[in-house]
């Protein structure tokens, strides 16, 4: 080196105080070291970067480059690089990984980053085997080539080709920039640093995905002397990895828009409904059940009679079923409400059932507690004994619906049959609110339900009556 | 101000209340709506969302926003949570604070999407490899889902240490009142340490690797200190125990079911009260002893014993303590009346 190298430290006091390297002689981890170094130091930026090591022979990149410095696990040096210019949109990331590193265990890692077009720079050294960990094959080994775990060759038909990972990164849209390059010779060295000013620059400047590969020797894992190393990088391994420029956008490229605050969280949030519970315990703790097929608005009606619950200040909690059985089968939900802080929020043993299809009426009656009651649509036939002391109430909540005019309303009109059984200890201003908030998205929805939850309540009145001649007039 | 909202949504807004700045995730049952939540709340926020790739890429984001000293969070359940346990090793190891919740479903393997609390061992003995804890909160409420997520970052970054909220998929799916948080929490300093890009901190290193014995081993035992340092941020809940011939014991939704249980005894006659660990790690070992030694103990949980072994591990040797275990495993809750149950058997009440 002529003149002194800029960007490391002064000297090298995380490994021993030195200025020498870890590295082996006529390895091209030092070159690239250096390009990358002084790349940094004439830019300017060494107090803009965070510069990612990776775990492999230049695990101890931070004991030279002179930025910010982070060391991630084995792979994942792109992940990490996302997660830190994610956090840090305005800095210089750089991630440098080999090609067992990026090719292999984290390939997912850096090809999705690529995919995103992230916000750092890749630097990626190939060297066509995993060299600390003992000459072991990568995904870049050539075929035939003779490593620790290929040991009569590369046998392309069982181990695979050499991944090409420009070629690949090639094929994505949102990287900026992708170049191959070689530190093999003098020329190409003067290509790479080239290369990786450019990929830097893009950093500098904002512009996203910049991803050099570097063909690089080693020495000391290829059996060969410095000499021949560089030239089996320049006759072998450029025949598998052609140099060039795979992609440049870099003059089109315009930076990422900034996460810009428009709300709060105050009003993101939004107002909330619920009052303060109170502490009564003489308010009985109540469970309730509400089942039925997905679709028949099942949870929607517990959750109405919970927000009302929440509403008139008692505590409450409602549970659902949930994941698949949410999606066409069946569906119930739990509401616990009572005088003060609520246990269980599942209900084993329910005060009322509300069951909206045979399924739900055949599997949940049975649980209901003596005294409790069960409330269900007529048109399902009651197939087997009811349980002792359990009161059975039948309520034509599907008619009810259809006629007046919101067929699917059929959990609103349970919702008022509920209330005129007095099966809900919840005054019906805090229910019609809560009614009304359910349909917040859907406002021309509002006054319909309100209808039937209405007409539904005047059907149970009237047939409590005994005049039951036309109990669903409106 | 109040809204009653699913316990997944609460997390979502305790992070928030806590100032997170970045969340990175991979959805899954019964997780997902904390992706949702988080989705639909952070860009809006100036606040930085991404769906990862997979729960490995999820975490090492989670590693390298820490290493720059912002609020990291993530969330998954049981197999994208075993997928993120090297990376919390390597928090744990390079000393970041970040917050990964557990929506814990069923395991071994797929399991199903119902609740269980089998990754309690998992989250609590450290998960990944080497000599490590993790910080663990154990919400039983919605309203605790919002004010542990809090108290996690808190604590994640008083210890610079990964903290998890192990809740379940009952917590996580339930709708509660929940009392949202005034005000956002100040921002740590993390100039000492974290790597923010610019001349202040140029100096900072994030790693966990030390080649020598001597010092790793030094580094070690700083974290053993730190574990024990932090015994003193150890919380739990008594309910009902001053009289109390039995104690109940659970954490999370098992607690909700085992209070249900505690009031039910008592209209029998019997003194039951609960204990219920609101930190798991540090665990209140204090707490437990002066609750539960030397009474009847019933330890409900959704597992085979893994909660129940802690029981038994911290509580004095020399106390005539008797556990018992009541459990579900599978996706099945324990049903109140198989507390009951259990419970008069250990008090030899007849039903």
């Amino acid at each position: 080196m002529n003149k002194k190298a800029t960007g490391f430290y002064e000297t090298f006091d995380r490994k021993d105080g030195s200025r020498t390297t870890t590295y082996c002689a006529g390895c091209g981890h030092g070159i690239v070291h250096k390009l990358i170094a002084e790349a940094i130091a004439d830019m300017g930026l060494q107090d803009r970067t965070v510069f990612v090591s990776p775990v492999g022979c230049a695990a101890f990149c931070y004991y030279y480059f002179d930025t910010g410095n982070v060391a991630a696990p084995h792979g994942r040096a792109s992940a990490v690089a996302t997660g830190i210019s994610r956090a840090l949109p305005d800095k210089v990331v750089i991630a440098y990984q080999g090609d067992g590193d990026l090719g292999a265990i984290g390939f997912n890692n850096a090809f999705q980053a690529a995919n995103r077009g992230e916000g750092f720079a890749c630097f990626f050294i190939n060297n066509s085997l995993y060299a600390m960990t003992g000459g072991q094959m990568a995904p870049t080994t050539m075929a035939g080539q003779k490593t620790t775990t290929t040991p009569y060759g590369r046998d392309v038909t069982r181990d695979g080709y050499p991944l090409k990972v420009c070629e690949v990164f090639a094929q994505l849209d949102a990287p900026t920039y992708i170049e191959r390059v070689s530190v093999a010779d003098t020329k190409r060295i003067m290509q790479a640093r080239k290369a990786i000013r450019k990929a830097i620059e893009v950093q500098r400047d904002g512009k996203g995905f910049a991803f050099v590969e570097v063909l690089s020797p080693c020495p000391t894992n290829w059996r060969m002397d410095s000499v021949r190393s560089a030239e089996h990088c320049i006759e072998v391994m450029e025949k598998s990895f052609p140099l060039g420029c795979y992609r440049d956008r870099t003059a089109e490229a315009v930076p990422r828009a900034p996460r810009a605050a428009s709300t709060t969280l105050a009003e993101l949030i939004g107002s909330g409904s619920g009052a303060e519970p109170t502490v009564d315990p003489s308010f009985p703790t109540v469970g309730m059940k509400f089942s039925g097929f997905g679709g028949q608005g099942v949870l929607s009606l517990g959750l109405v009679v919970a927000e009302a619950a929440g509403r008139a200040g008692r505590f409450v909690s409602w549970f659902p079923s949930y994941g698949p059985e949410q999606r066409g089968g069946a569906a119930s939900c739990s509401v616990v409400m009572g005088g003060q802080e609520i246990g269980s929020p599942a209900v084993d043993a329910p005060d009322v059932l509300v069951a909206m299809n045979q399924p739900s009426l055949e599997r949940f009656a049975p649980t209901v507690r003596p005294g409790g009651t069960v409330l269900y649509d007529p048109s399902i036939p009651v197939e087997f004994e009811p349980p002792a002391g359990v009161r059975m109430l039948p309520f034509p909540a599907m008619e009810v619906a259809k006629s007046n005019g919101v067929p699917k309303a059929v959990n609103t009109a349970f919702l008022g049959a509920l209330s005129a059984h007095g099966l809900l200890p919840i005054g019906d201003e805090q229910l019609l609110a809560a009614l009304a908030d359910s349909f917040a998205s859907k406002p021309q929805l509002v006054e319909k339900n309100i209808k039937v939850f209405e007409a539904a309540r005047r059907a149970v009145e009237a047939g409590r009556d005994g005049n039951a001649n036309n109990p669903f007039s409106q | 101000m109040r809204k009653f909202v699913k316990g997944n949504e609460a997390v979502v807004i305790g992070a928030l209340s806590a100032g997170c700045d970045v969340y990175f995730g991979y959805p899954i049952t019964p997780a997902s709506e904390i992706a949702h939540a988080a989705a639909e709340y952070f860009p809006v926020l100036g606040k930085e969302f991404l769906q990862a790739e997979c729960e490995t890429g999820a975490i090492n984001m989670i590693y390298g926003a820490a290493s720059t000293g912002r609020l990291a969070m993530t969330a998954s359940s049981g197999p994208g949570i075993s997928l993120m346990q090297e990376g919390l090793s390597y928090l744990a190891g390079a000393q970041l604070p970040a917050v990964i919740v557990n929506i814990m479903r069923t395991g071994p393997g797929l399991g199903n999407i119902g609740p269980e609390q089998a990754d309690y061992n998992q989250a609590v003995k450290g998960g990944g490899h080497g000599n490590y804890r993790s910080i663990v909160v154990a919400p039983a409420s919605v309203q605790e889902m919002c004010d542990l997520t809090m108290r996690a970052f808190e604590l994640a970054f008083r210890y610079r240490n990964p903290a998890i909220v192990l809740a379940d998929a009952v917590l996580g799916q339930m709708m509660e009142s929940l009392r949202i948080p005034e005000g956002v929490a100040a921002r740590p300093d993390t100039s000492s340490w974290a790597v923010h890009g610019d001349a202040a901190t140029r100096r900072n290193l994030i790693t966990s690797i030390y080649l020598d014995p001597d010092r790793h081993e030094k580094h070690n035992q700083m974290l053993q200190d730190k574990y024990e340092d932090m015994q003193k941020d150890a919380v739990a809940e008594s309910y009902r125990t001053e009289d109390a011939d039995i104690v109940l014991t659970g954490y999370g939704s098992s607690a909700r079911i085992a209070r249900s249980a505690v009031d039910a005894l008592r209209k029998e006659g019997i003194k039951a009260g609960l204990f219920r660990p609101i930190t798991l790690s540090p665990f209140p070992i204090r707490e437990l002893n002066a609750t539960a030694a030397g009474r009847k103990v019933l330890v409900v949980e959704m597992s085979n014993g893994q909660y129940r072994n802690d029981v038994l591990l911290y509580l004095d040797r020399g106390a005539d303590t008797t556990v018992e275990l009541v459990n579900r495993m599978g996706g099945n809750l324990v049903r109140v009346d198989e507390v009951l149950a259990a419970a008069r058997r250990m008090m030899e009440v007849r039903a």
